[in-house]
């Protein structure tokens, strides 16, 4: 099993005649996602990297009676609109990549989803990735090397930076630790999916045994995750890093959602509720494989 | 974020149908006096500040006469709030207030929904009233499609203890407000105090606004100079590199400065990022070193070469920073070989004369190291590449070794020396440049390494000289992506027949000016 996404979902891609659609379409389909085919207004009938290309995703949702994800590669100005449309079309689960969608455009989506009973990732994604099985974004970059970055075993990952997500999951693999899925939730201060909701997820899946959490400073995702082991609702464990322990009040480092505002969202606090709670939280970041393989045997034992 | 000042805010206030008080911002006392002899005495003076909290500073002050203006604005133009100077002061016809409310709209990250926040007891900061006060105060949430109603907020307006001949007048006003938060983009707006003046009118007396960044581009109309917090004013770098990201959607470029005067012999470092996560990690791995960090600078998401180049071309604008630092997440998505040419084209343009240490790991990261191998052995210092199975620390220690290798000496900023471009006959513009080439020195080369070395198959040869295989709208539209390989090809095996001039707005200036210091 896996989370959100394997090789039976059938993915379209919007956006999909542009420079980055174009591109992660043939590591989507080599890496093995079932792509059923993209959408760009105006340009149907036309191909793209082996798979049909569509005016509007309803045309494609009834052609094949349904599509269970989407992956947006449209401008962010545009990313409302596409995102909206997928979504009343009744594409289950959204995986927004732009970055720079405005936050009230993000706020309309996500009003949408809640009523059409779909969920979005992102915005400002670099997507998700079960091992062996499928990936939706463009964790990876090319299908050769997902491919060998990734192992398949029993951890869940999450995280709010892209270039951690995979930093992270290919040292776990260098450790000879295998994963489930992995997940870049997005680095924006409001999205569809935070880590909380992740790790819910993961808790379900019966395949996935540890989870490991990349967290940042800001938003309260990390706090609510302490939430979630802290009622019983998380009972795998969890190990987590906090970044940003040098930033001080007020600065930003590229991420939206990185940005400590008065007391909320500090270092400080999140370390404190995720130890409280009974989360493994590691200083350095390059001690997680070590800390996962020690919760491991301690688990077995 | 980028803030608004009071008197922005206010105007967008009344676009959106709020009435606020009759009055003028201005930027010396000769025009403070003329705007107050023309809505008339008293008046309210406000020093425009972007922080809250200015009635505490003694930032707000009532006048009765030209003398008591005068003295008042003597004193606001020569004070300072955090590290900025004020510039400009709002000159109001002083209200005859009856009551003061609260009211503000934030965003809400977890429920995903604007938030309204009201409090019949206005004047003092929210916290203060939440904590005196809390049977004033209520939050609601907002539906964005359906809008918010006045039957929505009436009942709730009622639960506070709002006047019941307000209720109506009330809720037009909140919704007014929340209008102007939607249609002006913003994160936040927050009116403290909203006022019922003597004559029964609902006035806004102060407004605070902050536009989301990825909506600025919706509002030319508000001036906003660079859409990105700053608890002080821009530096002119900080200007010139908003201006290289500004103009070039493809990937994120963003850049500040630490530290602004760098002084010799301190060790700062400049800092090339790429992604927010792998960059604070880079940074601990250089504090840890006891380097000082000079700027943050992230290229991330997919930037082509150009944009590398641009930033690191900026970075090196900064004197006296002993090594260069570029490190991201270690484990890139984005083909890496890119960012090697980026930054190759600025090493050897600038001459680099202090060590780098380039950690590239990510896809193709062999060809990335191959290339800063291959094309900068020559520059006086030295520059290693790294992949993603070099930790930071690892790669900090080698910068510091080869910092103290180079006896810790620090860059010296050159000015910039533009080629001749008249010096090409060949030339066509690309989406942030141009590509220059001299068919006069490139006549039957017979490497053709520029043609060779294009990915995107946008340069042929005919008549034994290179030349467009596309339509030059299209290059211009972005189909040369701008890597920067036909230069290094042709520099390196070719003839150096071919020039990409890729101009930073206002960095030969800048860089006149600060040599000349």
């Amino acid at each position: 099993m896996s989370i959100l996404i394997d090789e039976n979902s059938k993915v379209i891609i919007q956006g999909i005649t542009g420079r980055e659609g174009r591109n992660r379409s043939k590591l989507m389909k080599e890496y093995g996602t079932n792509v059923i085919g993209g959408v760009t207004p105006g340009k149907g009938g036309q191909e793209v990297n082996g798979v049909p290309v569509f005016d509007t995703v309803a045309e494609i949702v009834e052609k094949y009676n349904g599509i269970d994800a989407s992956a947006i590669f449209v401008p962010a100005p545009l990313v409302k609109d596409a995102a909206i449309e997928a979504i009343v079309a009744g594409v289950k689960l959204l995986l927004i990549v732009p970055d720079r969608v405005p936050i009230h455009d993000v706020l309309e989506i996500a009003q949408y989803a809640k009523e059409c009973g779909a969920k979005f990732i992102g915005p400002n994604t670099l997507g998700i990735l079960s091992v062996d099985k499928a990936v939706l974004g463009m964790i990876g970059g090319k299908a050769k090397s997902a491919k060998e970055w990734f192992k398949k075993g029993n951890v869940g990952v999450t995280s709010r930076s892209g270039g951690i997500t995979s930093a992270m999951s290919y040292y776990l693999g260098q450790n000879g630790i295998g994963l489930t899925t992995i997940v870049h939730v997005g680095g924006d201060s409001v999205i569809g999916l935070p880590h909380n909701e992740i790790v819910k997820l993961f808790q379900k899946d019966p395949e996935t045994k540890l989870i490991v959490m990349f967290g940042e400073i800001g938003s309260s995702q990390e706090e609510k995750v302490a939430e979630l082991i802290k009622n019983g609702e998380v009972t795998k464990p969890v190990v987590a890093y906090i970044g940003g322990k040098g930033a001080k009040s007020g600065t930003r480092f590229s991420h939206a959602g990185a940005i400590v505002e008065g007391n909320k969202g500090t270092y400080a606090g999140k370390v404190k509720a995720l130890k409280e709670a009974g989360a493994y939280v590691v200083d350095s970041f390059l001690d997680i494989p070590k800390v996962v393989k020690e919760v491991n045997k301690e688990k077995s034992e | 974020m980028a803030k608004l000042y009071e008197f922005q805010g206010k105007s967008i206030l009344q676009k959106f149908g709020v009435a606020v008080p009759e009055g003028k911002a201005v930027e010396g006392i000769e025009e403070a006096i003329n705007v107050s002899n023309e809505i008339g005495f008293p008046v309210v003076v406000k020093i425009q500040t972007w922080s809250t909290g200015r009635a505490a500073l003694g930032g707000v002050q009532f006048a009765n006469s030209i003398d008591e203006l005068k003295e008042t604005c003597e004193n606001f133009f020569k004070m300072k709030v955090g590290n900025f100077n004020i510039e400009r002061l709002l000159i109001e016809k002083k209200l005859n207030i009856v009551q003061e409310f609260f009211v503000g709209f934030i965003i809400n990250g977890e429920e995903k929904k604007p938030t309204l926040i009201f409090s019949s007891k206005g004047g003092s900061g929210i916290e203060e009233i939440a904590k005196e006060y809390p049977e004033s105060l209520f939050s609601y949430n907002i539906d964005v499609i359906r809008g918010l109603k006045a039957y929505e907020i009436i009942p709730l307006l009622i639960k506070v203890g709002v006047d019941k001949k307000l209720l109506n007048k009330m809720a037009s006003t909140i919704i007014k407000l929340y209008n102007a938060m939607r249609g002006s983009d913003a994160r936040s707006l927050e009116t403290n105090p909203l006022v019922l003046t003597e004559a029964g009118k609902i006035v806004a007396a102060d407004a605070h606004i902050v536009i989301d960044d990825y909506g600025v581009f919706r509002h030319p109309e508000f001036g906003i100079e660079i859409a990105r917090e700053f608890d002080r004013p821009p530096t002119e770098l900080e200007k010139i590199a908003y201006l290289v990201e500004k103009n070039d959607y493809r990937g994120t470029f963003y850049f500040f400065q630490m530290n602004e005067k760098l002084k010799s012999e301190e060790n700062y470092i400049g800092f090339h990022g790429a992604g927010g996560g792998g960059s604070m990690m880079s940074m601990d791995a250089v504090a840890k070193k006891n380097y000082k960090i000079a700027n943050f600078c992230d290229t991330s998401g997919n930037p082509p070469a150009s944009k590398v180049y641009k930033a690191a071309k900026i970075i090196l604008s900064q004197p006296n920073i002993t090594g260069y630092f570029a490190s991201g997440s270690g484990v890139a998505s984005q083909e890496q070989f890119h960012s090697a040419r980026g930054f190759v084209k600025a090493f050897l343009e600038e001459s680099l004369d202090v060590p780098a240490v380039l950690r590239l790991g990510g896809n193709s990261e062999e060809i990335a190291i191959d290339i800063l191998n291959k094309y900068l052995g020559n520059l006086n210092v030295k520059v290693l590449g790294y992949g993603k199975n070099d930790s930071p620390d690892f790669c900090m220690d080698k910068l510091d070794e080869l910092i103290k290798e180079n006896g810790k000496k620090s860059h010296r900023v050159k000015k910039i020396k533009e080629k001749n471009l008249d010096d090409y006959n060949y030339k066509f513009e690309t989406m942030t440049g141009s590509i220059n080439i001299d068919h006069n020195v490139c006549k039957n080369c017979p490497t053709q390494s520029c043609v060779k070395s294009c990915n995107y198959n946008i340069l042929k040869i005919e008549d034994g000289v290179p030349v467009l295989a596309i339509e030059k709208e299209d290059v211009k539209k972005g189909k040369c992506i701008e890597c920067l390989a036909c230069e290094i090809a042709c520099k390196f095996n070719g003839r150096n027949g071919l020039y990409i001039h890729l101009p930073i707005e206002g960095l030969k200036e800048y860089r006149e000016k600060i040599t000349k210091e």
